[in-house]
């Protein structure tokens, strides 16, 4: 049996692994984009000088030979579904018993005039943090849009000195996932760390001769700058697989078992769209656990235990800066119908915590924290179990995972909470 | 501000360099009969000065003088009090005769004579022997004579290598004049005066940026990552140390500007070890203070911070002096064994044990610290509660070491090195002391065939002085700040094995949330490659992690969190990741 991946990132790396543990089956990883598996998250810590590439990579080149996954640093051109066959930009030809596809992502093309020009980048692949570069010893730089890669490259663009403008066409930064009070939280510290974030903000065109000069904002303003981000979120990389036979609507179409329309063939990863999500769950969800859960559902389902991809109950993390979040559950943008919250923050420290329950049952449904950090086992138990939120209350402080001798929470939460209810 | 500190510092420590240079010293007559301490050598001596005595001469010059200095007091001692030539015939001649005896010798030449004193020692087992052949007679002889010279005349006559080394050092250092010696405050305020204000003053680049997570740029730093500051930093740091630990007569003009602090704590001149005492408390504070305001967010390093800071400062470096001064033995209470590997050793327990009360009870401190104290703090907290909230060399490691923990090897080599390295060095430190303790209790010099005092020396210079020093804090800018701590101390591998199996203390590793992004192994100054761990949604529970909390520090996604929580199923965490 050989089982071939396309792309090495977290959710073909991990399927490699767990295949690898589980059977002696023939695995090849083929990726154009890096020899060797690094991860795509500490690209900005790079830029930044927190890390160098090497840092980056979760496993030492040795790794690979040692553990029988063979690595291939090329391009795929072609899939011959019939024969079971890869064409390589090299010229080789891969046959495969099974075909994983982790594409991955590529960044949304921002339809803005001028986002041709020299200058204009987003930043998701090893290449184009390469790219970047070129930004050594500029003075100004524009992002367009405000998302999670937005204010990564905010922050980094910063470090170096840049001077730089985040806009952004929402009322507040990140309002389509955080509800009011958090989104002006974060607002708030963009703008207390040294970014000019501009809200209700759109971009008219960027403008310049062949490399970008400035950016005319949809106010008229022109704002001058050598650099402009394109960070209005990404969308599954299957331009090369759009004229085969593979089933895609805005990824490529999967069941619960991640398999595509296509005999032995499977897709993992934020290239894949699960055609029915489980509940709290998105068809896309471009972010790291969901590949790796991907893979090492799919690996147990390739070797002989079909195994339904379950991500569990939702979480996620970021950091703006300097602001750590974290999100357990349900916590929409805009809290409404059968669901109600409570949101305690204060200044100093910076931090808040949101908590939303069921306004029926009183059963707890989510957690969002900001500067302060919560035990995701604990959360997930409790979400599971339909603790209630007197339960979630009298038993806050066990939720912290903050450092040691930090500051505690819990009973200035609860106060708060009780003295409103 | 930071650019004025910047040069601050640069003049300090460029001053602080050219001191053995100006370093100017006077010999007098009246220093060299002090030091060389009987006529005869005094004598010999002065007139070996002769071309250096009260003339200003360097440093270099004077040792170069000293040097020659000794070599003839030896030569001249040798010449009157060791066999010659022809003396040698002489006794040659009474054994021929069988009559080589303490007798004939006395009448050669005289019962009190040194040369018949020491071969009625040495040589009585020639003492009415048959020899075989001349041959034999003559080597046989000429071995006695020879270990004469060695072991009686050289010691008793002349300087040993021992006494040659304290010589060169206390006549460098009782012969200094001129500007430094007449502005010794002045030169102590534009050296360490000027780096203190200005490593203060470099504080502010910190103190200008928000609370949070300073590691920008620390990859494109000349010092940080193995670039040309950091290979200057190094080179510095190993000669300092090999100067320290092997060749303190050059460092006289350095010790000379701590003389006064010396004497206003202990009420004596400063030694080498005062003055290096001194630099490591003054650095540890200054680079402590930059640890605060790096980590002015954190309530854990700001503690454990001052932890250090306090325990340098008072433990490790006031109390022992003013115990000194209050004619009490020179201590540091917070010192263990096996770190602390001459605890032990002979002249120690006996000052201990002469010291009186407070000595007695310092022995017994010492002994109860090290060997219940140790690990029974180690099972509530792990060995963090020593290596960085207590430790001294720990101490240096979190604040002067801090900006070059990324730079330690996470390989699985590494790591592979380090066990060996570290439980060696362990099983020296505790077959030595076995060793030195049987020699104390029964007088015999050998444990199983090796000889304790040679087992302890081979110790002490190298891992107390080599290891410790010279490569523990010497290489700092090339293998990261824990070189000693993870590959060497005895200590922290006793410790370390108490925390790997019996220790409440584990760094959790919060659910599914790790991003592998790998800032907590880089930021590890035990090269501990956490990631590893937290990608898999494991808990960390290793021997060598000195839980400094920098991991969790520097994690985006709040993903580790030091605990002391319970010693069963430490490392089965929730099952968020596939195993």
């Amino acid at each position: 049996m050989h089982i071939v991946i396309i792309g090495n990132g977290i959710a073909g790396i991990t399927t490699a692994r767990h295949i690898r543990k589980l059977s002696d089956y023939k695995v090849t990883v083929i990726s154009s984009e890096s020899e060797y598996f690094f991860s795509r998250t500490a690209l900005m810590y790079i830029y930044m000088g927190h890390l160098k590439f090497e840092h980056t990579q979760p496993y030492e080149n040795w790794f690979w030979k040692k553990n029988k996954i063979d690595l291939v640093f090329d391009r795929v051109t072609d899939i011959n579904t019939e024969n079971q066959s890869l064409s390589l930009q090299s010229g080789k030809l891969i046959g495969y018993d099974k075909l994983v596809l982790a594409l991955g992502s590529t960044p949304r093309p921002l339809p803005t005039l001028g986002a041709e020009l020299k200058g204009v980048q987003s930043l998701y692949s090893k290449q184009d943090l390469e790219l970047l570069e070129d930004t050594k010893g500029i003075k100004q730089a524009v992002i367009i849009g405000g998302g999670l890669i937005g204010i990564e490259l905010a922050e980094m663009l910063h470090s170096r000195g840049v001077h730089v403008t985040l806009a952004v066409r929402e009322k507040q930064y990140w309002d389509i996932v955080l509800p009011p009070e958090e989104a002006e939280m974060v607002g708030k510290h963009i703008i207390s760390r040294g970014i000019d974030l501009r809200l209700n903000t759109t971009v008219e065109s960027i403008n310049g001769s062949s490399k970008v000069e400035s950016v005319t904002l949809g106010t008229g303003e022109v704002l001058e700058c050598q650099f402009a981000g394109a960070t209005i979120g990404v969308v599954p990389n299957i331009k090369f697989i759009e004229n085969t036979a593979i089933a895609t609507n805005r990824g490529i179409l999967v069941d619960e078992l991640l398999q595509t329309n296509v005999k032995n063939m499977y897709a993992i990863g934020d290239c894949a769209e699960i055609k029915q999500p489980t509940k709290g769950r998105r068809a896309i969800e471009a972010v790291w656990y969901t590949g790796r859960i991907m893979g090492e559902s799919l690996a147990q389902t390739l070797c002989g235990t079909p195994t339904p991809y379950n991500p569990g109950i939702w979480f996620n993390s970021a950091k703006f800066v300097d602001l750590e979040y974290q999100t357990y559950g349900d916590v929409p943008a805009k809290i409404d119908g059968d669901l109600t919250s409570m949101f305690w923050s204060e200044e100093k420290p910076e931090r808040g915590l949101r908590i939303v329950y069921e306004k029926a049952t009183m059963k707890v449904r989510g957690f969002n924290a900001l500067g302060l950090r919560l035990r995701h086992e604990l959360c997930d138990e409790w979400i599971a179990t339909g603790k209630t939120i007197d339960f979630v209350l009298e038993n806050l402080e066990a939720l912290n995972f903050d450092p040691e001798f930090y500051k505690k929470f819990a009973s200035q939460v609860t106060s708060q909470f009780k003295t409103l209810a | 501000m930071n650019r004025l500190g910047t040069v601050l510092v640069v003049l300090g420590f460029s001053i602080f360099l050219a001191i053995p240079f100006l370093t100017t010293h006077t010999l007098t007559k009246s220093i060299i009969t002090k030091e060389f301490n009987s006529d005869e050598k005094t004598t010999i001596a002065t007139k070996a000065f002769e071309p250096v005595i009260e003339k200003t001469v360097s440093t270099w010059q004077l040792l170069s003088a000293t040097g020659k200095a000794i070599t003839e007091v030896n030569e001249t001692a040798i010449a009157n009090y060791s066999f010659s030539t022809e003396n040698i015939t002489r006794l040659e001649n009474l054994a021929h005769n069988n009559s080589l005896n303490a007798k004939s010798i006395e009448a050669l030449w005289g019962k009190e004579n040194f040369k018949v004193i020491a071969f009625k020692n040495y040589g009585n087992w020639l003492f009415g022997r048959e020899f075989g052949s001349d041959a034999e007679l003559e080597s046989n002889i000429k071995q006695v004579t020879d270990n004469i010279a060695q072991y009686e005349v050289i010691p008793k006559k002349g300087i040993d290598k021992y006494a040659a080394k304290s010589l060169k050092y206390n006549l460098a250092k009782h012969s200094i004049t001129g500007l430094l010696h007449t502005n010794a405050l002045l030169f102590l305020l534009l050296t360490f005066g000027l780096a203190v204000i200005g490593g203060l003053l470099m504080l502010q680049s910190y103190m200008a940026e928000k609370p949070g997570i300073k590691n920008n740029g620390t990859f494109f730093h000349p010092a940080k990552s193995r670039k040309w500051l950091g290979i200057i930093i190094g080179t510095l740091l190993i000669s300092f140390y090999v100067l320290l630990y092997f060749f303190p007569e050059y460092m006289v003009g350095w010790i000379r500007l701590t003389d006064s602090i010396s004497y206003k704590l202990s009420g004596s001149e400063a030694g080498q070890f005062f003055l290096y005492g001194f630099m490591y408390t003054v650095s540890m504070l200054v680079m402590g203070a930059r640890m605060l305001a790096k980590y002015r967010h954190n309530n854990y390093q700001l503690i454990r911070t001052g932890s250090v800071m306090f325990f340098q400062t008072i433990f490790a470096f006031l109390i022992p002096e003013i115990l000194v001064r209050l004619n009490q033995p020179y201590f540091d209470f917070k010192n263990a064994w096996p770190l602390d590997y001459d605890f032990f050793f002979d002249f120690e327990l006996n000052k201990l044990i002469a010291g009186g009360n407070l000595g007695m009870f310092m022995l017994v401190w010492g002994i109860t610290f090290s060997l219940i104290a140790v690990p029974i703090f180690t099972y509530f907290y792990g060995k963090r509660w020593y290596c960085s909230w207590v430790c001294g060399c720990g101490g240096l490691a979190e604040t002067v070491g801090d900006p070059f923990r990324q730079l330690s090897d996470k390989s699985l080599r590494a790591w592979k090195i380090e066990r060996y390295m570290i439980y060696s060095v362990l099983v020296f430190a505790v077959v030595m002391t076995i060793g030195v303790l049987y020699t104390y209790f029964t007088g015999a010099s050998e444990l199983l065939g090796i000889n304790t005092f040679s087992m302890r020396q081979v110790y002490g210079a190298f891992i107390g002085a080599g290891f410790s020093g010279v490569v523990g804090t010497g290489f700092y800018p090339v293998m990261g700040n824990r070189v000693w701590c993870r590959f060497g101390c005895p200590l922290a591998a006793y410790m370390g094995i108490v925390q790997k199996f019996k220790s409440r203390f584990k760094i959790t590793t919060n659910g599914g949330q790790c991003i592998s992004c790998g800032n907590c192994s880089t930021y590890c100054e035990m090269g501990i490659d956490v990631r590893a761990y937290a990608q898999r949604g494991e808990n960390i529970v290793r021997a060598s992690c000195v839980g400094c909390g920098v991991c969790a520090a520097v994690c985006p996604r709040g993903v580790l969190k030091l605990e002391n929580d319970s010693n069963t199923n430490r490392v089965n965490t929730a099952n968020f990741v596939r195993k």
